[in-house]
């Protein structure tokens, strides 16, 4: 069942075209990452579907209506941690997530999500003296109180120390497993490539590649990259088939050869062609 | 994070039970109780806000002690009476439109918009926390001026009457007028200067600051178009004896013509907020 589906929508500011005909659809369960550099159209593009900002162009249905005109019942199906945010500086962190908790017809137990998001010993906190990677945690706390079928992360992990960012990744796979449907947005390729079953990189408002972080840009059919040394030098060799090739020269019993590596194309490399192919 | 804690499962679409959504009354009264936590947290914010109007009643009082000309009210007797119109246009009018500044640039608005809470609950938060902090400040200028100024309190129920009706309409039509002008700042840090201009002005030419009889007439004209004037006029016919009435721009308390344009401004007010609230700031559209 689809979640999210977008066909060339559209968004200007004045003369600048922010997202410029992005195709997009995301089914029920997927954790889906949108990459792109600043300024790509990822944030705006997001915004669209969260209902907060109005588009230019397009066929919109994010779980099944219009995010454009929807209410308060598909609002209740959301959950929105937000990029920026430094608001409830003076409430606690209980206070805070019972208080939102209030919202939704069919919360979560609250002090279950603050356990959950990590926060159980900052619950007395008051949020103005959080670190900002207990601050982001609150924030997704609020995202997943609510129960909701669809959870939007922008650039969740910004400013996390990589221990953070690994117990947020195994709170979005623990909400992932559950069955929330995640649509994320980073610009963190190891983050994309360990959270999300698919992906898709926006450049200048446009979807430039799309598919899984095994296959995307051609990623599982691009030529590994032999390169060894030995008394004629250095070598460097494009193959198809590296296994095959490296058991082939490894055959020729060369005493003298060193060094022997073989290169496969990361996800990074994959995005960095694909941006500066277009950029 | 702990890895022990289970989280139950998301909602699915086509469930059985489908709850209902908690009401906009529910939400609200939940709102106000945050919003009050949150105001009395702060607490420099908290003693600025409410000490200042009652540090100008101790300051124009104690300057200007003398009988008022022809009377034997004396003239910081009239200032604790009408100052509590500033208290109230300071804590309605000016907190409102400031807080609305800053909800809506710390993100407290725009997460907002991202559940399932309606524009009328955060209202209804934002009233509860007006009210109680209108209600506190008009009993601190009350004390100030009973007990420094020798104010009385009135016996006649019929002054009580007339507070009971005067108190909500101003705190009522204040607070609108500050929803409405919430949208005039671009910023929360030039919110607290672009709605003290337009205050502290209105404070001058409504003989709030300024005993009225001593102001030109065409300044009272100007000011009759406003609420503060019609509040502090209420307040002196609440606290002042009768015969302080000739004292007035009409020679009378005009009760019926105060109720009227405050009434008239409350209605202005929610057209005003209906056609200019923005959730978010104007650039991020």
């Amino acid at each position: 069942m689809t979640v999210i589906s977008a066909r060339g929508l559209r968004k200007t500011y004045g003369a600048n075209v922010a997202v410029d005909g992005i195709d997009l659809t995301v089914a029920r369960g997927e954790v889906f990452a949108l990459l792109g550099p600043n300024g790509a159209g990822k944030t705006t593009t997001v915004e669209i579907l969260e209902g907060h900002r109005q588009r230019d162009g397009g066929e919109v249905k994010v779980l099944g209506e219009d995010p454009g005109t929807a209410g308060r019942a598909w609002r209740a199906k959301l959950g929105i941690v937000l990029q920026t945010a430094t608001d409830a500086a003076e409430l606690t962190v209980r206070e805070t997530v019972r208080h939102f908790a209030k919202y939704y017809p069919s919360p979560r137990d609250p002090d279950e999500v603050i356990d959950v998001c990590g926060l159980a010993e900052k619950a007395g906190a008051r949020v103005r003296s959080l670190s900002g990677g207990q601050r982001r945690r609150v924030d997704v706390a609020l995202g997943i109180i609510g129960r909701p079928e669809l959870l939007f992360l922008d650039e969740p992990t910004t400013g996390f120390d990589p221990e953070a960012r690994r117990q947020f990744w195994s709170l979005i796979r623990r909400l992932a497993n559950e069955g929330t449907t995640i649509l994320l947005t980073t610009h963190y390729l190891d983050e994309a490539e360990a959270l999300a079953g698919r992906l898709a990189v926006v450049a200048r408002g446009r979807l430039i590649a799309e598919g899984t972080p095994q296959t995307i840009g051609g990623r599982s059919t691009v030529a590994a990259t032999v390169t060894w040394r030995d008394s004629n030098g250095e070598h460097r060799e494009e193959t198809s088939d590296p296994v095959e090739f490296v058991a082939k020269l490894t055959a020729r019993g060369d005493r003298t050869m060193s060094d022997l590596r073989v290169h496969s194309p990361s996800l990074e490399d994959i995005y960095l062609d694909l941006i500066g192919e277009r950029v | 994070m702990t890895s022990t804690a289970v989280v139950d499962a998301p909602a699915r679409t086509g469930s059985t039970r489908t709850p209902r959504l908690p009401s906009t009354l529910q939400v609200g009264l939940s709102r106000g109780m945050i919003e009050l936590k949150q105001f009395f947290r702060q607490k420099d914010a908290v003693i600025f806000t409410f000490a200042f109007p009652a540090f100008l009643t101790f300051m124009l009082g104690t300057i200007y002690d003398e009988p008022a000309h022809g009377t034997d009210v004396t003239m910081s007797q009239i200032f604790a009476a009408g100052m509590i119109a500033y208290g109230i246009l300071s804590t309605a009018f000016i907190s409102m439109g400031v807080g609305i500044s800053v909800d809506r640039e710390d993100g407290t608005l725009k997460r907002l918009r991202g559940t399932p809470v309606t524009a009328g609950a955060y209202f209804i938060g934002k009233i509860i926390l007006v009210a109680v902090a209108a209600i506190a400040e008009t009993v601190l200028l009350l004390a100030v001026g009973v007990l420094l100024f020798d104010v009385e309190l009135p016996t006649d129920p019929a002054r009580w009457l007339t507070f009971a009706w005067l108190l909500p309409l101003s705190i009522v039509s204040c607070t609108l007028l500050g929803i409405a002008a919430s949208s005039l700042a671009r910023s929360a840090k030039s919110a607290p200067a672009v709605l003290n201009l337009p205050a502290i002005g209105l404070q001058f030419i409504s003989g709030i600051f300024v005993h009225i009889a001593a102001l030109p007439d065409a300044m009272v004209q100007v000011a009759a178009f406003f609420p503060v004037k019609w509040m502090g006029q209420g307040f002196r016919s609440v606290f002042l004896p009768d015969s302080m009435a000739a004292q007035e721009a009409a020679g009378a308390w005009e009760h019926g013509m105060t109720a009227l344009v405050l009434g008239a401004w409350c209605v202005i007010g929610l057209v005003l907020c209906l056609v200019t609230f923005r959730w978010t700031e104007r650039r991020t559209r």
